[in-house]
């Protein structure tokens, strides 16, 4: 900073002071709210997990530490009683097909962004279109598209089994989201539809980015475009590409709305967002829920923090 | 060699476009039928009628749920925006300590998964008494709503030149007045494009209507579709739900075309879905 000569150089200190001192009153409104209605529900959610509150009586709940979460009881007999979260079959089948989903899904998406971006970032005639036509899949609500595809996605009258059927591609009609083997490639479809567009509009921001001379000089030395792909393109959008494989994980490592409507009560579906809510809201275990949802916390905390660990990945954009 | 790539090119191009866009135009064509030709599939529009969209808002509180799903967005939006215009011009312009923290803290919100504070925020809610009303969800849209307009404004207002400020502190203007005087005029277009982007995440928004809602006047309208259903549990009303669904589509998709540009540069700058 460098104000003009008209400011003395203890003015200079005063008026840094006053812009910190309006700075404090601007950002306090903020850091209210943000305490108010993230912080200390957080914080209430942890706590809940220590005790046995219920629905329905909200504050009579009782510290019992962490046998929500873990607890054990010898019979006289000798044998070991476990019982919480922790050794719940119903929470660890939840967590391996969060990770599942999580997984696939944003390594499908990644792949298949770049392949648009890449058709994106090429001069033809029509591009605007496409973008646009991209964009729709986006901007739909995720209920919408939920509605959608289950209803494209019908068993009896849905037009994938038709088209699949009249191609010879399948000889009888799948229930894709009740039958327990498609119910995870049904989300998996609709998923990957929906925000394969963000992955692309964020991989072609990195593209963009590029000297376009880079292309022309690896042409004239006549390397091919796949090599010239892996070696030059790919490292340099590789920033962009890990900021917007970190967003989509968070994103699906917390899916509730497709699935909840896409394939209810489909225990092949069930990820840790929608157990930790049936417990809470529909069957009443309202701490048990509670110390599922501060577990999912957890294991996303953790995994940002590995991840930008071991990728260095720079979210605050400082550096630019 | 080179037609055939280039004709591999555009089969790409017609793929994408076509998966883009067909359950879309599919959804379209469902909601124009009615009686038995809703179970037959067909590629092409084969009729038009408009009796699921009269039945849609015949049946249960459609209006009041797309009147509660306008009210409660713009609410979130405007009180977002309102703290996120001083509070990004507090993190883009002036240095403090603790700076880099804050903003790390503000991204981390706007990435928590939501049901972590569901227990806590649901305790707070019926505390404060405002259970089953639109508040419930204008207050707790907050958390993700205002790191996202915060985050975005921010790195918009990093980039502007220090020279416009310059001359306002010259001139001796307080804060206050560069923010009001200086700033607010330049920022109008991330405005709009911010407030858009929060705008269709409140709009869409699922998991919080669902549960601090419990009444067909207060639900919003991805909870009012999610619950449309026929007179039992097998007759699926799919004529109803797909015009529903293509009326609170339309207008969205009508705004992120006109805006797309602005859109595609609010998103990749707060690299944050919407």
């Amino acid at each position: 900073m460098n104000p003009s000569h008209a400011v003395s150089s203890s003015g200079k200190a005063e008026l840094q002071t006053q812009r910190i001192r309006a700075a404090m009153w601007f950002l306090i409104p903020m850091i209210a709210a943000l305490v108010l209605v993230a912080a200390y529900p957080l914080f209430r959610s942890i706590y809940f997990s220590f005790t046995d509150t219920s629905l329905s009586n909200l504050y009579g709940g009782q510290w019992i530490g962490f046998d929500n979460y873990l607890s054990w009881r010898t019979l006289p007999s000798g044998k070991t009683i476990f019982r919480g979260t922790l050794v719940d079959p119903a929470w660890w089948n939840a967590v391996w097909n969060t990770v599942r989903f999580a997984f696939v899904s944003v390594t499908l998406e990644a792949i298949l962004g770049m392949i648009v971006a890449l058709v994106l970032n090429a001069e033809f005639k029509g591009r605007g279109l496409v973008r646009a036509a991209i964009l729709i899949p986006w901007a739909i609500p995720t209920i919408v598209s939920a509605k959608m595809w289950s209803w494209m996605l019908n068993d009896q009258f849905g037009i994938i089994n038709d088209v699949l059927m009249n191609l010879g591609i399948i000889s009888q009609k799948i229930a894709w989201t009740a039958s327990v083997d498609t119910a995870m490639f049904a989300v998996l479809i609709v998923d990957i539809w929906k925000t394969t567009p963000f992955m692309a509009l964020l991989c072609l921001a990195g593209l963009q980015m590029v000297p376009k001379d880079v292309y022309e000089a690896s042409k004239i030395d006549g390397i091919h475009p796949v090599k010239v792909f892996f070696k030059i393109t790919l490292p340099l959008v590789k920033p962009a590409l890990m900021v917007a494989i970190i967003f989509r994980m968070l994103d699906a490592l917390r899916i509730f709305d497709l699935i909840y409507v896409l394939t209810p009560n489909s225990s092949t579906t069930k990820t840790m967002s929608i157990i930790s809510r049936e417990n809470m809201i529909e069957f009443d275990k309202f701490a048990y829920g509670s110390a599922q949802s501060t577990l999912l916390f957890t294991f996303i905390a953790l995994f940002v923090i590995l991840y930008i660990w071991l990728g260095k990945v720079d979210l605050s954009g400082d550096n630019k | 060699m080179k037609s055939l790539q280039t004709l591999a090119f555009y089969l790409l191009v017609l793929v994408i476009v076509v998966v883009s866009v067909f359950p879309f135009y599919y959804a379209i064509l469902t909601s124009f039928k009615t009686g038995t030709s809703l179970f037959e599939v067909d590629y092409w529009p084969t009729s038009f009628s408009l009796s699921n969209y009269y039945s849609v808002f015949q049946q249960g509180e459609f209006l009041r749920n797309i009147l509660n799903s306008v009210f409660v967005a713009t609410m979130t939006v405007a009180l977002a925006l309102l703290m996120a215009v001083t509070a990004s011009y507090a993190l883009a312009r002036v240095r403090f300590r603790g700076r880099g923290l804050l903003l790390m803290t503000i991204l981390a919100v706007s990435m928590f998964p939501q049901i972590a504070v569901l227990s806590g925020l649901f305790e707070m809610i019926r505390f404060i008494g405002i259970y089953n009303t639109p508040w419930a969800l204008i207050l707790s849209y907050t958390i993700f709503t205002l790191p996202f307009t915060v985050w975005v404004l921010t790195t918009f207002m990093r980039d502007l030149p220090i020279e416009i400020e310059e001359a306002a502190i010259v001139d001796g203007a307080t804060p206050w007045q560069i923010i009001t005087k200086v700033f607010l005029p330049l920022m109008w277009p991330a405005l709009v494009t911010t407030g858009l982007l929060a705008f269709i995440g409140a709009w869409n928004e699922f998991l919080f209507a669902l549960t601090f809602t419990s009444s067909n006047e207060t639900r919003t309208v991805p909870v009012a579709i999610s619950l449309l259903s026929g007179a039992t549990q097998y007759e699926t009303p799919w004529g109803i739900i797909m015009a529903a669904s293509v009326l609170v589509t339309v207008p969205i998709i009508i705004l992120v075309l006109i805006f797309q540009r602005k859109i595609v540069a609010g998103l990749t700058a707060g690299g944050v879905k919407g």
